[in-house]
């Protein structure tokens, strides 16, 4: 049999897909490009701009720890409640699966209002809650994460004999954080892995949220600068991109080794 | 367990905004405002639209991608790029369509310089409803190919060449069955895209800077920091009446992926 070929209305829509995807990059590629002063090709003073704006520094670097924190959180969290789920409670699954969803059908938009009227107003929060976005926020994003890691995690756990491993652990002798800590964990690293740079991209994305409750991060920072400074706002743009890119990246290369994959679906906007 | 705590706090905090002081006089609001039925109008077309035509390229370029003879490296390209895509959205992706549909975008000027044509002069703009479209396609393409991919993987070979073999044409073959076979999938999924649009904000408010296009998300925001009427009830009721069409939208994409689950392997 001979190979078969590339049917033609394949290659037009394919290559329609592609230009409708990378003319967006290229442009912002090119707009970032420009000369402040002129608007002629080329320049990199924009680059130059955003780093030497400390704003670009301190919102990325609060962009970052408020996402390391909640991949601590979140995985501290979830490891074991799912690790339990599966050994003990599978009958849950169904349910936990369905809380997993619940995030989708209560979008950022609408967690920020039932979270501001809830704890300012209902349970009239000290500032020094509410203020802090390592502890309002993160507690927002924990929950925003929670299906991507819960899918990831899930998936992770699926492909282990839970069971055997942790019958194997405890007849050795082994306590409960033991077994969790060194046979679960290393079994699911892949998982828990994925999990942590898909909540990477969510953390560093999300605007909703961070914005309508007063914060500072990386995103509010870009909106700020769009609106008035077009050329390293370009820049700017080009670097979250990357960043993003480079979490999903990491989660392909690292599911590919570890011969896994798990399906994600979109976030932060 | 620790699951539940979150979850339900937003529950209540959804609930407790619908009801807080004002019970049914916030949810009724919605029904007789003409504005806010205006946005949820314009919430919804949109969202209907970029589902829409979301699935349908979504689809084609999907399955452009999987037939055969279309090389593994294609694929593989489309199936990240997508993964990655669908994780685009909010602030940066309304930049890079403002650095290139805006007024002093790349490819308006381009356009401009060698047609003669300003897009602007004829009706486009990038922070009008076709623009916001535009922008939300960007990532509900991505979206649909990432969902969609598994169940065109799952249309067996060897269906195809029964069929062929029976003697079936290549229209009686996706008429008889591999629509029936997808149907559940694609209708699945052009429901997650519609909710997917119809809760996005950040997107929006970039590209609209907070004003120009009425849309839920957006008076939402309003309301919450203030800007424009600064009505806290009408941002909870607003919330409210989203958080209700997306949960009629789960009731139905839940059986859909029950039946859609029934041919994967």
């Amino acid at each position: 049999m001979r190979k078969p070929r590339i049917a033609p209305s394949a290659v037009v829509w394919l290559v329609l897909g592609a230009a409708y995807f990378l003319i967006p990059l290229v442009a912002t590629l090119l707009f970032s490009l420009k000369n402040p002063q002129t608007g002629k090709c080329c320049s990199l003073s924009a680059y130059g701009e955003i780093m030497h704006d400390p704003q670009f520094w301190a919102t990325i670097k609060v962009s970052f720890r408020l996402a390391l924190e909640t991949i601590a959180v979140g995985l501290l969290l979830f490891v074991p409640t799912i690790y339990w789920v599966h050994l003990k409670l599978p009958r849950l699954r169904p349910v936990v699966g369905f809380m997993a969803l619940v995030p989708f059908v209560i979008p950022p938009i609408i967690l920020v209002v039932g979270l501001l009227k809830f704890y300012k107003d209902t349970l009239h929060a000290p500032f020094w809650f509410l203020g802090k976005p390592d502890l309002f926020l993160v507690g927002a994003m924990v929950i925003l994460a929670f299906p991507y890691i819960y899918f990831s995690l899930d998936a992770g756990f699926r492909a282990i004999d839970v069971h055997t491993l942790t019958e194997a652990s405890r007849g050795l002798g082994a306590s409960w954080p033991a077994t969790l800590g060194r046979v679960i964990l290393p079994n699911i690293r892949v998982a828990a892995l994925s999990g942590a740079f898909l909540t990477l991209a969510i953390v560093l994305g999300e605007f909703t949220i961070a914005s309508l409750s007063a914060f500072h991060t990386f995103p509010t920072y870009l909106q700020q600068i769009n609106e008035d400074k077009a050329y390293p706002a370009a820049a700017a743009t080009l670097m979250s991109f990357g960043i993003t890119w480079a979490a999903m990246l990491s989660i392909l290369l690292v599911g590919r080794r570890g011969g896994q994959r798990t399906v994600r679906v979109g976030i932060g906007r | 367990m620790f699951l539940i705590l979150p979850a339900a706090t937003v529950m209540v905090g959804a609930f407790k905004g619908a009801h807080g002081g004002y019970t049914f006089d916030n949810v009724t609001q919605i029904v007789q405002t003409a504005n806010i039925r205006n946005a949820f109008w314009e919430s919804i077309r949109i969202s209907l639209v970029t589902a829409f035509l979301g699935g349908l390229l979504g689809l084609l370029i999907a399955y452009a991608a999987i037939r055969k003879g279309t090389p593994g490296w294609v694929r593989s390209a489309f199936g990240t790029f997508s993964g990655v895509a669908a994780n685009f959205g909010g602030i940066p992706l309304a930049f890079a369509f403002i650095a290139t549909l805006g007024t002093i975008g790349i490819v308006t000027q381009f356009i401009n310089s060698v047609f003669g044509i300003n897009i602007y002069e004829h009706g486009f703009a990038i922070w009008s409803r076709n623009g916001v479209e535009l922008v939300y396609l960007y990532f509900q393409i991505p979206l649909m190919i990432l969902v969609i991919a598994p169940a065109i993987d799952g249309l067996r070979a060897e269906w195809s060449e029964a069929s062929s073999n029976l003697g079936a044409s290549r229209f009686q073959y996706w008429r008889h069955i591999g629509m029936p076979v997808l149907l559940p999938s694609i209708l699945g999924a052009v429901i997650l895209l519609f909710g997917n649009s119809f809760a996005a904000y950040a997107t929006a408010y970039s590209l609209t800077s907070g004003t120009g296009l009425p849309l839920v998300p957006i008076l939402i925001g309003n309301d919450l920091a203030g800007n424009v009427f600064s009505n806290p009830h009408e941002g909870q009721a607003l919330a409210f009446g989203m958080f209700f069409v997306l949960a009629v939208m789960m009731l139905f994409y839940i059986p859909m992926q029950r039946r859609a689950s029934r041919w994967a392997k």
